[in-house]
C-alpha cells in the first residue's frame, strides 16, 4: 500500500517533471525556455566528406509532432556557431544563421568584428536555404559560395537520454538507473540548423578546434 | 554662384552614383549596425543541467569561457563533491580537480583532422557524432571510478542509441516525428 502511494507520487512527479524537462542542454537556461533561443544540443563531427566537418546546432527542444508543424525559427535571433582555432576559448570565426522569414541566410566563416557577448552580422551572405517545411518528404539543403553546405528545419531530436530517471536519482527518490532505460526524447524533435564546412574555412592550428553555440536577441 | 551650382550638380551626381550602386547591391549596408546579446550558450552536452544550479544557469549561459573557470570552478568541484562524495579519480586517470578544470570551460573540442568522437574507447573528446552515447560517456567519468565499474547502477542509462537512424548524406538527421 505505501510502495503503491509512492509510485503514484513518482508517477505525479513525472508528470510535473515532463514541462521542465533538463538535458544535454534541453532547457537549461530559465531566462529563455520557451523561446527561439533555446539550444538543445551541439553536435562536431566528420560527415561523409572527410575533408569538411560538419556543425550541429539544435534549438526548440522536446517539440510534439503538432508543435512541430506550427514551429518556427525567429527573424530576431542569431544562431552563432562560435570557432576558437589557436586553442584560446576566444572565438576567431564564428559562422552565423538568421531567418528571414523563409529563407535561413548564413555569414562566415569570418573573423567578427568584436568577439564577446555583443554580435553583430559579419560581412556578406554566404549561403541561403529555403527552411525545411515539417511535411517536406527529404531535406532542402544548399551550397554556399565558400562550399558550406548548409540546412535548416525540423528534425527529429538526435539525443537519446533516460532523464526522468536521472532527476529521480538526483532527487533521492532512486538509486540507480533501470535497464532497459526510457529515452525522454523519443518521439519528439527539435528545430535545427547543420552546416557542413570545408576544413580549410576553419583556420585550424595543430590540428584541432574548439566550438560552442550561442543563440542571441536582436537589441 | 557658379561655384555652388557646380558643387551641386557634383553632388546630386554623387548621390546618383550612390542610389545605382545600392541597388545593384544584394547586401546594401545597414545604416546603423544591428546588435544580438543575450540568449542561450552551449559546449559539451549536460554540463550546465549537471553542474551549475538552477539560480546560476543563466549566468553561466552568458559567461564567455574564458571566465568560465574563475566563476564557476568552485561551484563545480562541490557539486562533483555533491554527486559522488566517493570521488577519486575516473577512467581517464583525472582527479576531481582535472576533471572539474576541464569540463568548466564549457567548448566542445573537435579534430580537424583526425576521428571525431566524444569517446570511442580510443579517442577522448575530438568532437560529438550523433551517435555518441555521451550521457554514459559523461556517467562512467562521474561515477565509475579509476576503473569505470565503481557505482555499476549509475554508470549508464541503458538508453543506447536514438529512436530513429540517422542519414548517411548531409544533414544526417532523421525527419521529424
Amino acid at each position: 500500500m505505501k510502495k503503491t502511494k509512492i509510485l503514484a507520487a513518482a508517477a505525479i512527479a513525472t508528470v510535473i517533471g515532463g514541462s521542465i524537462l533538463l538535458a544535454a542542454d534541453h532547457i537549461d537556461a530559465p531566462a529563455v525556455t520557451g523561446q527561439a533561443t533555446d539550444i538543445t544540443d551541439v553536435y562536431a563531427f566528420k560527415g561523409a566528406n572527410a575533408s569538411s566537418r560538419v556543425f550541429v546546432i539544435n534549438t526548440q527542444g522536446l517539440l510534439s509532432p503538432a508543435a512541430t508543424s506550427t514551429a518556427k525559427f525567429d527573424a530576431g535571433t542569431l544562431i552563432q556557431l562560435n570557432i576558437d582555432n589557436n586553442n584560446d576559448n576566444v572565438e576567431d570565426l564564428v559562422i552565423q544563421a538568421i531567418y528571414d522569414g523563409t529563407n535561413m541566410k548564413f555569414y562566415g566563416p569570418a573573423k567578427p568584428t568584436a568577439t564577446g557577448l555583443k554580435s553583430q552580422l559579419e560581412g556578406a551572405v554566404t549561403a541561403t536555404v529555403a527552411v525545411t517545411s515539417y511535411t517536406a518528404t527529404a531535406p532542402v539543403t544548399a551550397t554556399g559560395t565558400n562550399g558550406m553546405q548548409v540546412f535548416a528545419g525540423p528534425r527529429d531530436d538526435p539525443f537519446f537520454f533516460d532523464l526522468n530517471q536521472f532527476k529521480k536519482i538526483i532527487a533521492g527518490t532512486a538509486s540507480s538507473f533501470n535497464n532497459p532505460g526510457t529515452d525522454a526524447f523519443a518521439g519528439t524533435n527539435v528545430m535545427s540548423v547543420v552546416m557542413e564546412v570545408p576544413v580549410s574555412l576553419l583556420n585550424a592550428t595543430s590540428g584541432k578546434i574548439n566550438v560552442w553555440a550561442t543563440t542571441k536577441k536582436k537589441i | 554662384m557658379k561655384k555652388s551650382f557646380s558643387i551641386l550638380l557634383i553632388a546630386g551626381s554623387a548621390l546618383l552614383l550612390t542610389v545605382t550602386s545600392c541597388k545593384k547591391d544584394d547586401n546594401p549596408a545597414p545604416a546603423a549596425t544591428v546588435y544580438y546579446m543575450g540568449g542561450d550558450q552551449m559546449g559539451r552536452p549536460a554540463i550546465n543541467t549537471v553542474f551549475v544550479d538552477a539560480a546560476a544557469k543563466d549566468s553561466f549561459n552568458n559567461a564567455l569561457p574564458t571566465q568560465m573557470s574563475g566563476l564557476f570552478l568552485a561551484k563545480f568541484k562541490a557539486r562533483l563533491a555533491a554527486l559522488n562524495p566517493g570521488y577519486t579519480t575516473n577512467a581517464l586517470g583525472q582527479t576531481a580537480d582535472q576533471l572539474t578544470g576541464l569540463l568548466v570551460t564549457d567548448v566542445l573540442n573537435v579534430s580537424a583532422t583526425g576521428t571525431t568522437t566524444f569517446f570511442d574507447g580510443t579517442n577522448v573528446l575530438t568532437g560529438r557524432t550523433l551517435s555518441d552515447d555521451v550521457i554514459d560517456v559523461e556517467l562512467i567519468l562521474l561515477f565509475g571510478g579509476p576503473d569505470g565499474k565503481s557505482n555499476p547502477g549509475l554508470t549508464s542509462d541503458h538508453v543506447n542509441a536514438n529512436d530513429k537512424a540517422f542519414l548517411a548524406t548531409f544533414p544526417y538527421m532523421a525527419n521529424p516525428w
